[in-house]
Order: C-alpha cells, then structure tokens, then sequence
C-alpha cells in the first residue's frame, strides 16, 4: 500500500497521578507531563514496522488538539513517521467530532489503512477508531494484538473478552490496537534532530467542514469516593478470622 | 413514554450476564424496555425472555449473525432503533466494538461507560483510569446511546416471560470485507470473571504459569475464578481474557485476593467496585496496601498453600 494514517492524541502520561481540579472543571493538567496516548504509540510502531517491512511507503501521523500537540507530533516523527498533519482545536472534542474532522484528511490522504489506539487514556471513551470507520464504510479491527499485511486484505488477532478473536479484513481499513501487539521504540538523539526537519502541517479546526459542537454537556469531574481504609493482618490464621467476621467465608 | 432498545450480548448459544446487567440500567430510566437479540436462530432470543423488566424480545434470525460482526450488526440495529429514544449496549468487548459504529449511522454522541444514572439524561462515568468521574449531560431531544459499565450494575432477576417478537431482517445493506476466521477461548469449569462472586489474581510474582497452580488449586477450594494483572499475562503465565485493569476486565465481586500484585492505577480501575480487597505481597511498601481492605505482608508461595490447607 501506499500510505498508513496514524492517530496521535495528546494526553497526561500514563505515570502521572491524577488530580481533579478544585472547581470541578476538569482535571489539573497545568505543569503535568504529556505524552502520546500509550495506545496511539503502539499503533505508530506498528505503522513503522508494516512499512520497514516493505509493505507501505509511507507513515502521515495526524492529531487534533491544541497547539502543544505538535510535541506529540513532532515524537512520532522522530520515531519515524515521515510527515504530520495537526488539526488545531482547543477545549473538549467528542470522538464523533474527532472521526469527522479526521475523515475529512482521509479524504485528503486516501490511505490504504488507518491505524490509532483502541482507546485514549484519558476520556477512555474507546469510539473513534469505529466511527472513523463507520464514516468512511471500511472494515475494523479493534483491539488488536497480532497484525499481518498481505496485498489488499489484512489478517488481525483481536483481544476479546471471549479470549483471542481472528478476523480478515479488506483493505483499506481501521486497526485499533491493544497493549501487547509491540514495544513502540525509543527515540534516539539524532532522529530527534531529524525529526526537526519533517514537514508539519497545522490547519485550524475552523478551516475544516467538521462541526466542532457537542451534544454532551459536562457537568462536572470530581475524584473517584474513597475507599475506607483497611487493617494490616500479621498471618493466615488473622486473615481467615477476619474474613469469617465479614461474612465472605463459612 | 420514554422508549429504550438493548443490544443482547450472546455467545456460544448463552445469553451473558452482561445483558440483564445493562437491562438494570436500563430500568433506572423507564419501564418501557425492549432487547434486540441477532443471532443465526431465535433459541438465545428466547432466554432473553426471562430477564426481569423486559417488555418485548425481538429476535431477528439470519445467517449474517452467526458470529458477531459489528459492520454487519450496526446498520441493522441503527434502523430498529429509529423507534426508540434510548439504544444501550455493555461496555464489553463486543458493546465497544459495536456502539460507536451506531453513533456514526445515527450521527448522535456516544456515552461510554455509563456507571450510574443521575437523571434520564443525567450520567456518571469513569475517566483517567476511573481516577476521575465525569457527570454528563445529553441535550434534549437527542437519541441516548450508551455503553453500561457493567460492574456498577447487578444482574437482575429470570422471573419474566417478555413478549418474543420473530422480526423481519430490515433491508440493508451488508457488507462482505470484514470475514469472522476462529475464536481462542481457553475452556475452563472456573466460574466466568465477570460473575464471580470471589476473585483471585495472580501478577508478575506468581513467577511462572506452573505457579499459577497454586492459584487454582486455591480457587477451586473457594468456588473462585482467576484473574490476572497484564504483567502477568504479557509474560505468558496465562491467556488475555484473565487481565484485569483498565484494558483487561472491571469486575465487581464480593472478595478479591491481589497476589504478587503491585497496585499499579491500571489493574487498580479494574476492581474498584471490589467488596473486600485483600493484598497479599512481600513488599510492605506496595501501592496495593494503600487500597485494600486487608492487608498481609507474606510471600505468597508461603502463604497460599497455607490458606489452602486451612479451608480444607
Ligand atoms: C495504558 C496502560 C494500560 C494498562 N492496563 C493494565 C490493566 O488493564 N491491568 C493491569 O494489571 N495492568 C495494566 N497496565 C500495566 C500496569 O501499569 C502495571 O505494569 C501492571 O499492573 C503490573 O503488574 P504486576 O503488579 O503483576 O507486576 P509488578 O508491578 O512487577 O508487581 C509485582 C509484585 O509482586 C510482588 N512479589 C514478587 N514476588 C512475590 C512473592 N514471592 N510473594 C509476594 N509478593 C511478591 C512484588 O513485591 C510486586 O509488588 C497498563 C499499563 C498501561 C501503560
């Protein structure tokens, strides 16, 4: 094939604890470590092998977000994706906004398969990858543990909750992946330097057919209840009283 | 009155848990309940029946469902929902598969993971891992479609005998590029995850899939099912349907053992609505002490043949 899409979303890293700003609004992310969603990495990767392996010329990362974004962007490219595209737009994108706006540079790009992680750690909303799909009348293939590229069709292990699921798909297509299809490569120096001179372009959301509205309105984010703390017990035999006391054992 | 479609979630011929689950939310919302069930014959549609609060099955039969193909299914339950206000589905595997494919047809929002329901139109769900809840609102006017996070809900009861409604297949068009080749699923007598009522993982210090027999032979004395953290599962002590987490399964059961678990905020998400959270670890210094109910610090390959013999 000619072309991979990838999707790159911008999101708190995965090690950062979690807080939730005082006024309810959101969560902190003012002085927070970003990074590209773990899935959306595993997806590059994945996008970068295919076509070392020599069945695809070229990797385009695309993101939606704010300007920051290009960071991600400009990650993927020294990973190694070979051009990046950022749709500027700040605030709260629902995913059906998200797979809209990115249908409309599917238009644009025409790529022979389409890859983004099976969700995005921070609204785990688990949507755009089959939507982007679903617009575009192509197959899809979520959750993807095992990818393999023959000509025009692809052959994608799925992790499900029935165990592991395979299934053949035409290209083009939408793969979204899961934890264990690769370990996404570290970036080294020099390709950071590279990556400075690769071509990113940024259109602004406005300038895009894309409706940026929602019809979901929230009301608010607040930390999960806590939980009451526990006790410490010192042996087996503590244990079991405990657990007897408690009813869960007879 | 308010009119709400549920996706059934089958496999292998049986009806799952998941179904009455997202059934019960469903009855937070109105007593007008309906399920969809597609299948290749109506003999799982007719379990459906049985769950409480429902009014109507409706069963549509045809060799495309054989085996469930989210392409395939959502532009036929896009056209049953016209009727309906409301479309749920369960925020499994399957639900995430299918739901969104429904919100592109349809061209309305999708709420993932809805974990209770505030108000009609009113939902919590979990975000950030389940480290932030989000209270949402959907726009009057507009159709719901949702995914129910499945271990806020409990099962509901079999006492029904619902209305079982054979339905012509709408005419639509159905796609041939996605092709269904073979399920794995590892067979076992152990009481399914999601179900259980007591729960014992297994992480990285379990150390090898032979240890994980000390696991089982533990979980057979209790009635227990068996899960595992990723790291576990990446090392290939046992198969990926046993990963608990925030991408592997969140489950609710009564008693949950963390065994050479650390705590991490991913496998964390997966039991948060746990009833009691024991943690078994030989670091006093475990993350997984700061949220369990019980706490002792052993080394496991001590202390599991020791609770062993004492159920005996
Ligand atoms: C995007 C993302 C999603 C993820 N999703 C999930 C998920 O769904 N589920 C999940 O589980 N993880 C998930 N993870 C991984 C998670 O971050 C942790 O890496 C993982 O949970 C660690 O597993 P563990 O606790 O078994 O291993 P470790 O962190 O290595 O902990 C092993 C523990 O075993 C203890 N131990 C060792 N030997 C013994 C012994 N003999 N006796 C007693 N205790 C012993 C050690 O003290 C230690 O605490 C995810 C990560 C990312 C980035």
């Amino acid at each position: 094939m000619e072309k991979i899409l990838v999707c790159i979303k911008r999101v708190i890293d995965y090690n950062v604890k979690i807080r939730v700003k005082p006024d309810e609004s959101g969560v902190v992310t003012e002085g927070v470590k970003m990074s590209i969603n773990p899935f959306d990495e595993i997806a590059l990767e994945e996008a970068l092998r295919i076509k070392e392996n020599g069945d695809a010329v070229e990797v385009v990362i695309v993101s939606i977000g704010p300007d920051d974004s290009q960071q991600q962007l400009r990650t993927g490219l020294a990973m190694g994706a070979d051009r990046a595209i950022l749709i500027k737009h700040d605030g709260e994108i629902e995913p059906l906004t998200v797979a809209k706006a990115l249908s409309e540079i599917v238009e644009d790009e025409n790529p022979g398969l389409i890859m983004m992680g099976k969700q995005a750690i921070d609204d785990d909303s688990s949507q755009t990858g089959q939507i982007l799909a679903q617009l575009c009348d192509i197959p899809q293939a979520t959750f993807a543990s095992k990818v393999s590229i023959q000509e025009e069709k692809a052959t994608v292990v799925r992790e499900i909750d029935q165990g592991l699921e395979t299934l053949e798909i035409d290209l083009p297509a939408i793969i979204t992946t899961d934890l264990r299809l690769n370990e996404p490569r570290y970036v080294k120096l020099p390709d950071i330097m590279k990556a400075k001179k690769k071509v990113l372009d940024v259109i602004e959301s406005g300038e895009l057919k894309t409706d940026f509205s929602s019809s979901i309105e929230v009301i608010n984010v607040t930390p999960p209840p806590p939980r009451e703390s526990g006790v410490m017990v010192n042996d087996v035999e503590e244990l079991v009283v405990a657990l007897k006391e408690k009813g869960l054992l007879s | 009155m308010t009119k709400i479609l549920v996706i059934a979630e089958h496999f292998d011929g049986e009806i799952l848990s998941a179904t009455s689950k997202t059934v019960n939310c469903a009855s937070q919302i109105s007593e007008s309940i309906d399920i969809l069930v597609l299948g290749d014959d109506s003999a799982v549609a007719s379990q459906a029946t049985t769950i409480d609060a429902v009014s109507n099955v409706l069963s549509i039969s045809n060799e495309a469902f054989g085996y469930p193909v989210s392409s395939i299914m959502a532009p036929v339950v896009a056209e049953i929902s016209s009727e309906y206000d409301y479309i749920l589905l369960p925020s499994s595997t399957f639900g995430k598969d299918l739901a969104p494919r429904i919100s592109a047809i349809l061209d309305v929002n999708q709420v993932t993971d809805i974990m209770s329901v505030e108000e009609p139109r009113i939902f919590k769900r979990p975000i950030y891992a389940g480290n932030a809840i989000q209270t949402i609102k959907i726009a009057e006017g507009k159709k719901v479609l949702g995914t129910v996070r499945t271990a806020s809900f409990k099962e509901l009861g079999n006492s029904n005998s619902a209305n079982l409604i054979e339905t012509e297949m709408p005419s639509v068009n159905i796609p041939s590029h996605t092709r269904f080749i073979k399920i794995e699923s590892e067979k076992t007598e152990r009481p399914d995850l999601q179900v259980a009522s007591i729960v014992i993982s297994g992480g990285r210090g379990v150390g090898s899939a032979e240890n994980f027999e000390l696991l089982y032979q533990l979980a057979d004395k209790l009635g227990a099912s068996v899960g595992a953290s990723r790291a576990a599962v990446d090392a290939g002590f046992v198969p990926n349907d046993m990963q608990v987490g925030q991408t592997g399964k969140i489950i609710a059961p009564d008693l949950y053992f963390a065994i050479g678990i650390s705590g991490a905020i991913q496998h964390i998400a997966g039991i948060k609505d746990a009833g009691t959270i024991v943690a078994v670890n030989k670091d006093a210094d475990a993350p997984i002490f700061e949220i369990a109910d019980i706490g002792i610090v052993a080394d496991l390959f001590e202390f599991i043949p020791q609770l062993t013999s004492k159920l005996d």
